[in-house]
C-alpha cells in the first residue's frame, strides 16, 4: 500500500472550495511535488494530511492511517513543516530543537544522524535565538525540528518561499539525502523551476490537479510545437503576435517570446518570414523543448 | 540601446549602521526607459540602497542623484516624483477599489477634476471599472497586485521602485503583470525592480548582483550568462551568491 492516498477529497470554506475532490497517491520513498499558484488548494491539502483540518468529504490515509480517525498515530509519523515559521522566536536554536524532540518523546542525539548535515550548518548560531536568524536559517531549524523524532512522512508547506536562489539549492540538495534514508517527502511550492528536482509532480490550480505525472512526463505531454522567439524589442514584437491569426499563445519569458500556433504546417522558417515581413527582421525563431512553466500554462489555459 | 538620458546615477555610495557596512562603495548609472533588475540573497543590502533610492534614508556618503535631486538634500523631492510597490505594500482591505485610488491620489497632492479622470482612466486601463465598489478584501491577489502597481504609478513618476512585487501568484497573472511592467518602460518610466525569481531577471534591460554590501556584477542578463559561462542567470546568481561570507 502507497504511504499517501488521498482519495476525493474535498474542503470547502465558507465562499470558496479549496479542494473539488481530488485523488492521487505517493509512492514509498518517493519525492513528490505539488506545484501551483497561491489558492491553489496547496496548504489546505498538507494540512489535511497532516490531521490539522477535517475534509468534507473523502479519504486520505498515511501509511495506512486514516487522517480523520487515526490522528494520533498520524502524528508520530508525520514530520510538518508548514509555510509560516512557527518556532518559538523567544528560544534559541538548541532550545527549539529539544523542545521538538521531546515533544516526540526522542532526544537531539538518537536522531542526530538525520539532522547532522543540516544542523552542521545551524551549530554556530546554536544559541541565538530562533527569531533573530536569516530566512535560510529559519528555515533549516523548522526543517531539523520536523525531522527530529525521524517521521516517515515529511510534509513541507511551500519550504522555499522568500528563500533566495542559494538557500533553495542548498534545501532541496538536503530534501534529495532525505529521500535516500527512505522518507515519503510531499512538497508544495509556487517555483514551477524546482518541479524537476521532484520524482513525480501534481499540477494543482484552483482546487483541481491538472495533471500528475514525473516532470519528463509532463512535458512529453505538451501538445503542441512550441517556438522560442528572439528580438531585441520583444514587447513590440509579443504585442504584434498576439493579432496574428495563427497565434495561439504567446508568452513572454525572459528576453525570449514562446509562442504556440494553430496551425501545424508552420515551421521556424516560415514563421520567421512572417515576422519579417513584419517589420520583425532581427528575429531568430526556434523550435524548443517546453518547460513545466509552459505546461502549467497550457493546463490552466484549457481549465478556464 | 539609446537610452542616454540619466535617472538615476551613484556614485561611491556608503551607507553604515554602527560599525556595519550595509552599503559598501555602490556606483552605478539607470537610463530612463530602463528595466533595472537588482538581485542579491537576504541581507545582501538591497533593501537599504533601495530605502535610500527612494529618499526614506539618509546614505553616509557618496554622490547620489535620483531624478535630477539630491538624496541628502531633496529627499521630499524624491518621494515625490517616484512610485515605490512592494509585495507587503498593502492597500486598504476595508476600501473599495475607488477609495484606494483616490486615497493614494490624494496623497501625491491629485485633486478635483484631474483627481477623477485620473481615477476613470485607472480604472478603465485595469478594466476594473465594473469592480469599483468592491471591497479589496474580495479580489485575488493578481487583481491586487495590478491595482498596487497603478495606484504606485497614479502621479505619473519617472521612477517606479517595485521590492519583490509578485510573490504567490500563478504563472499567467505573473507575465500579465510583466507586461504591465514593460508597458510602462515602453512609455519611458524607469523601472528599478528587486525578485527572488531568477527567471524574472531575464526580463530585465540591465541586472545588477550585490553580494555583502557590494555590487559583484552588473550587466544585461545575455551577458552575464556569457560572461560566467552559465546557462540561466540562476547559475550566475549562486555562483555569485555563494561567495558571501555572511550567513
Amino acid at each position: 500500500m502507497n504511504p499517501i492516498i488521498v482519495n476525493k477529497l474535498a474542503k470547502s470554506y465558507e465562499k470558496v472550495n479549496a479542494l473539488k475532490g481530488i485523488s492521487f497517491e505517493v509512492e514509498d520513498g518517493e519525492l513528490f511535488g505539488l506545484i501551483g499558484p497561491d489558492g491553489a488548494g496547496k496548504t489546505t491539502l498538507i494540512r489535511i494530511l497532516a490531521s490539522l483540518l477535517l475534509p468534507d468529504t473523502g479519504k486520505a490515509s498515511l501509511v495506512g492511517n486514516d487522517v480523520v480517525k487515526d490522528f494520533h498515530e498520524i502524528r508520530k509519523i508525520v514530520g510538518y513543516m508548514p509555510s509560516r515559521f512557527s518556532l518559538y522566536t523567544d528560544l534559541t536554536v538548541q532550545e527549539n530543537l529539544e523542545f521538538f524532540a521531546g515533544v516526540f518523546g526522542s532526544t537531539i542525539e538518537e536522531n542526530y544522524y538525520l539532522i547532522k548535515d543540516i544542523y552542521h550548518m545551524l551549530e554556530p548560531f546554536k544559541g541565538r535565538l530562533a527569531g533573530k536568524l536569516s530566512g535560510g536559517m529559519k528555515q533549516k531549524l523548522a526543517l531539523s525540528c520536523a525531522l527530529i523524532h525521524k517521521p516517515k512522512i515529511l510534509l513541507l508547506d511551500e519550504p522555499t518561499t522568500g528563500v533566495d536562489a542559494v538557500s533553495r539549492k542548498e534545501f532541496w540538495a538536503m530534501l534529495g539525502k532525505l529521500k535516500a534514508e527512505g522518507i515519503t517527502i510531499l512538497v508544495s511550492t509556487p517555483y514551477m523551476d524546482e518541479a524537476s528536482l521532484c520524482d513525480r509532480i501534481a499540477l494543482i490550480d484552483k482546487g483541481e490537479i491538472l495533471s500528475v505525472n514525473t516532470p519528463k512526463g509532463i512535458i512529453a505531454l505538451f501538445p503542441q510545437k512550441l517556438y522560442g522567439i528572439s528580438t531585441p524589442n520583444s514587447f513590440s514584437l509579443l504585442n504584434h503576435l498576439r493579432t496574428l491569426p495563427i497565434c495561439k499563445d504567446a508568452f513572454l519569458f525572459g528576453q525570449e517570446i514562446h509562442v504556440t500556433t494553430s496551425n501545424s504546417n508552420i515551421t521556424c522558417e516560415s514563421l520567421h518570414d512572417l515576422l519579417s515581413n513584419s517589420g520583425f527582421t532581427n528575429s531568430t525563431v526556434t523550435l524548443i523543448e517546453p518547460t513545466v512553466e509552459d505546461c502549467f500554462m497550457q493546463l490552466m489555459g484549457n481549465n478556464r | 540601446m539609446e537610452k542616454k538620458e540619466i535617472i538615476i546615477e551613484v556614485e561611491n555610495l556608503v551607507k553604515k549602521f554602527g560599525q556595519f557596512v550595509a552599503n559598501d562603495n555602490l556606483t552605478f548609472k539607470v537610463f530612463k526607459g530602463e528595466i533595472f533588475g537588482f538581485l542579491g540573497a537576504n541581507g545582501a543590502g538591497k533593501t537599504t540602497a533601495i530605502r535610500i533610492l527612494s529618499g526614506l534614508l539618509e546614505p553616509t556618503s557618496g554622490k547620489i542623484s535620483v531624478a535630477g535631486y539630491n538624496a541628502y538634500s531633496q529627499r521630499d523631492l524624491i518621494k515625490a516624483n517616484i512610485g515605490y510597490m512592494s509585495q507587503k505594500f498593502s492597500l486598504y482591505d476595508d476600501l473599495t477599489v475607488r477609495e484606494n485610488i483616490r486615497f493614494f491620489g490624494g496623497i501625491y497632492g491629485l485633486y478635483g477634476k484631474i483627481l477623477k479622470a485620473r481615477i476613470d482612466e485607472l480604472l478603465s486601463d485595469l478594466k476594473m471599472t465594473e469592480f469599483k465598489d468592491d471591497l479589496i478584501s474580495s479580489l485575488p491577489l493578481g487583481w491586487k497586485q495590478r491595482l498596487s502597481f497603478s495606484i504606485a504609478m497614479i502621479h505619473k513618476p519617472v521612477i517606479i521602485f517595485l521590492d519583490e512585487p509578485t510573490g504567490g501568484v500563478d504563472p499567467i497573472t505573473r507575465r500579465s503583470f510583466w507586461e504591465m511592467i514593460h508597458s510602462v518602460a515602453n512609455q519611458g518610466t524607469t523601472v528599478f525592480v528587486t525578485t527572488h525569481y531568477m527567471d524574472e531577471a531575464e526580463y530585465c534591460d540591465r541586472v545588477t548582483i550585490m553580494v555583502d554590501g557590494r555590487i559583484e556584477a552588473l550587466d544585461s542578463p545575455a551577458n552575464l550568462k556569457k560572461t560566467f559561462n552559465a546557462n540561466s542567470m540562476d547559475e550566475v546568481f549562486v555562483m555569485l551568491a555563494r561567495k558571501a561570507k555572511s550567513a
